[in-house]
C-alpha cells in the first residue's frame, strides 16, 4: 500500500517538474494552442472512464460509466481536433518565422 | 464480443510510451513550426493509450465503452469543426469542463465501488478519490459558467449577491467536513458523498460566477490545471500511471500559463479571483471622481469614413491594435485588405499584439493568422512601444482596455500597472469603436478624450471594408 502510494508520488513530483521545464519558453503567440493542446491531454482521463465502464455492476453503474466515456472522448476527440485546426494557420506561411 | 487481452506489463509499456509522446508534443507546441507535428505526436500517444486499454483484461463488456466513444467522439468532431476561431476560449472552456466531469464521475465510481463490495475505504484511496471528484466537478460547473460567460448566456459582469464570502466559507467549510467524515469514518457511507458532490458542484459555480467575462481566460487556463490534476488524482485512485503523468503534466504547465497570463497584466491571481474585478468601477478615490467628471465635461471628436481613408493613404507608418471587437466582428480579413492597399501606396503597417488582446494569450494572433496577415508584421507589447512616437496613425479596432492611459497614470484603476500600448504616442489616433460602451474592465477610458484622437464609430468589419474602398479612390 504505502509502497505503492510512494512509487506513484514519485511520478507525480517528477511530472511537475517536467511540465513546468518544457513550457516554460513557449512565446505568448502559440499560447492558445498550448492550452488547447493541453487541455486535449488531460482527455487520458478517457482512459480511466473506459476502466470503470467496462466492469459493470448495475444500471447506475453503466450508465455514470457511459457518461463519462463520452465527456473523456469529447475532450480527447475536440481537444485535438480544435488545436489542430488552430494550428493549421500557423503552419506553411512562415518562412523562416520571426 | 470479445477482444484478445494484452499482459498487464505490455499495456504499461504503451502507457509509458504514450507518457514520452504527450512531453514530446507539449515541447513540439513551443516552436510555430513544430507545433502541428507536436499535436499530432500527442494525439497519436492518446490512440495508443486508449487502444491498449481497450485490450486490458480488466475490461469485461465493450457496449458501454463503444456506445460512449461513438456518442463523444460524433460531439467532439463536430463541435470542433464547426466552432467559430472567435469562439476558442469558450469552446476550450467546454472540452475542459468535459474532461473535468469524466474525472469526477471516475472518482465517484471508485467510491461507489468500495460501497458496493462492502469494503471500507482505506485512508489513502479515500483521499484520492475525494480530492479526483471534488477538483473535477468544480473543474466541471466551473467552465460551464465560463462557457456561459463568454458565449453571452450568463452575465459578463462580476455577479455579487448580499452574504457572498459567509456563504461561500459555509460551503468550503461543509466540503472538508464532509471529506473528513468519509475519509475517517472508515465505512462507506454514499448519501453524505452525494451531499459531497452536490456541494462541490455547486462550488465550481460560485467560484466563477463572481469574476468577469474579461479575466474568463485566466479562469479557463486555471481551470485546465485544475482539470489536469483531477485526472492525476483519479490516476492515484486506479493506480494509473499515465494518468498521473498526463494528468500532472497539464496541471504543471496549466498553473505556470495561468501565472505568465496573470504576470501579462501585471494583477495577482488573487486579484483576478476574489477582487469581484469586473464589477462597473464608480468613480473609486478622488482622483477617479476627478477624472470621470473632466471626462464628462469633454466630447470626443468624430470622424468620417472618407477623412480617416485620407489620414491613413498619406501616412508613412500606421500601427494597428486589434482588440476582441475586431474578433467579434470578424474584421480580421478586411483589416488585412486595408493593410494591403495601404502596403501597395507605401505605407508601413505594422500590427501591435498587447499580450491579452482578444480573449485568451496569443488568440488574436491566431485570428490574424486565419486571416493571412505574415507573422513579420505582428510586434509584441515591448518591441512595438518604442514605435508609436514615430507613428503617424495608431488605428485602433475594437480594442480598449490595453490602450488605456488609467493604466499607467491613475493608482485608483482596477487595471493600474498593467503594461498598455503607448498608442497615444502616436501622432493621430485613430479609434474604431461601435459604441462608447466601456471595455471589459468596465472602466471608461480617458485616450477617446486625447486632443489627438478621433471615433470612427461603427461595427468593425462593415466600417473597414467602407474605409478599404475609401482609400483605393483616394
Amino acid at each position: 500500500m504505502i509502497e505503492q502510494l510512494l512509487t506513484d508520488l514519485t511520478i507525480f513530483v517528477l511530472a511537475i517538474f517536467i511540465g513546468y521545464e518544457i513550457i516554460s519558453k513557449v512565446p505568448v503567440i502559440l499560447h492558445t494552442p498550448l492550452m488547447s493542446g493541453t487541455n486535449a491531454i488531460h482527455g487520458i482521463v478517457l482512459v480511466g472512464a473506459m476502466l470503470v465502464a467496462g466492469t459493470p455492476e448495475g444500471p447506475l453503474v453503466t450508465a455514470l460509466g457511459f457518461v463519462a466515456v463520452v465527456l473523456g472522448t469529447i475532450n480527447v476527440v475536440g481537444g485535438f481536433l480544435v488545436t489542430d485546426r488552430m494550428l493549421r494557420m500557423f503552419a506553411g506561411k512562415t518562412p523562416g518565422g520571426r | 464480443m470479445s477482444l484478445p487481452h494484452l499482459p498487464p506489463n505490455v499495456i504499461r509499456a504503451v502507457y509509458l510510451l504514450a507518457s514520452v509522446l504527450f512531453i514530446i508534443g507539449i515541447k513540439q507546441l513551443s516552436s510555430p513550426k513544430s507545433a502541428r507535428n507536436g499535436n499530432l505526436l500527442a494525439s497519436v500517444g492518446m490512440l495508443l493509450a486508449i487502444v491498449a486499454t481497450l485490450l486490458d483484461r480488466q475490461i469485461l463488456s465493450y457496449g458501454t465503452i463503444a456506445a460512449g466513444i461513438v456518442v463523444g467522439g460524433l460531439i467532439g468532431t463536430v463541435a470542433a469543426s464547426r466552432v467559430a476561431m472567435t469562439a476558442m476560449p469558450q469552446m476550450v472552456a467546454l472540452f475542459n469542463g468535459s474532461g473535468g466531469g469524466a474525472a469526477a464521475i471516475v472518482s465517484s465510481l471508485e467510491y461507489l465501488r468500495f460501497a458496493r463490495a462492502g469494503l471500507p475505504v482505506p485512508p489513502v484511496s479515500g483521499v484520492t478519490i475525494l480530492v479526483g471528484a471534488l477538483i473535477g466537478a468544480v473543474s466541471f460547473t466551473g467552465s460551464i459558467v465560463a462557457f456561459g460567460k463568454l458565449q453571452g448566456l450568463v452575465t459578463e459582469r462580476a455577479v455579487t449577491y448580499p452574504l457572498q464570502k459567509p456563504i461561500n466559507f459555509i460551503l468550503f467549510i461543509a466540503i472538508v467536513a464532509a471529506s473528513a467524515w468519509l475519509v475517517v469514518a472508515g465505512r462507506t457511507d454514499v448519501m453524505v458523498y452525494a451531499w459531497f458532490a452536490a456541494a462541490a458542484l455547486l462550488f465550481g459555480v460560485l467560484f466563477v460566477i463572481p469574476i468577469g467575462g474579461g479575466d474568463m481566460p485566466v479562469v479557463i487556463s486555471l481551470l485546465n490545471s485544475f482539470t489536469g490534476l483531477a485526472t492525476a488524482a483519479t490516476g492515484f485512485s486506479l493506480h494509473n500511471h499515465v494518468l498521473i503523468i498526463s494528468g500532472t503534466l497539464v496541471g504543471a504547465s496549466g498553473t505556470l500559463l495561468t501565472y505568465l497570463m496573470c504576470k501579462a497584466m501585471n494583477r495577482p491571481i488573487t486579484n483576478v479571483l476574489f477582487g469581484a474585478f469586473g464589477a462597473v468601477v464608480k468613480g473609486t478615490g478622488a482622483a477617479g471622481a476627478a477624472r470621470a467628471g473632466a471626462m464628462a465635461g469633454k466630447g470626443v471628436r468624430e470622424v468620417s469614413v472618407e477623412d480617416t481613408a485620407t489620414i491613413l493613404a498619406y501616412a508613412r507608418s500606421v500601427i494597428v491594435i486589434p482588440g476582441y471587437g475586431l474578433a467579434v466582428a470578424q474584421a480580421q480579413h478586411s483589416v488585412r485588405e486595408l493593410a494591403d492597399v495601404l502596403k501597395s501606396r507605401g505605407v508601413d503597417v505594422k500590427y501591435a499584439i498587447h499580450p491579452v488582446a482578444g480573449r485568451m494569450p496569443g488568440h488574436m494572433n491566431v485570428l490574424l493568422a486565419e486571416a493571412n496577415v505574415p507573422y513579420q508584421e505582428l510586434y509584441d507589447l515591448d518591441a512595438i512601444n518604442p514605435e508609436f512616437e514615430r507613428a503617424d496613425v495608431a488605428l485602433i479596432i475594437g480594442a480598449n482596455d490595453v490602450v488605456n492611459p488609467a493604466a499607467r497614470s491613475d493608482p485608483s484603476s482596477p487595471i493600474y500597472g498593467m503594461p498598455i500600448l503607448d498608442a497615444d504616442k502616436a501622432k493621430h489616433i485613430i479609434i474604431l469603436k461601435r459604441s462608447m460602451k466601456p471595455g471589459f474592465a468596465g472602466i471608461e477610458n480617458e485616450l477617446f478624450y486625447n486632443p489627438k484622437a478621433m471615433m470612427l464609430f461603427g461595427d468593425a468589419k462593415d466600417t473597414v471594408s467602407k474605409v478599404v474602398h475609401a482609400v483605393k479612390t483616394v
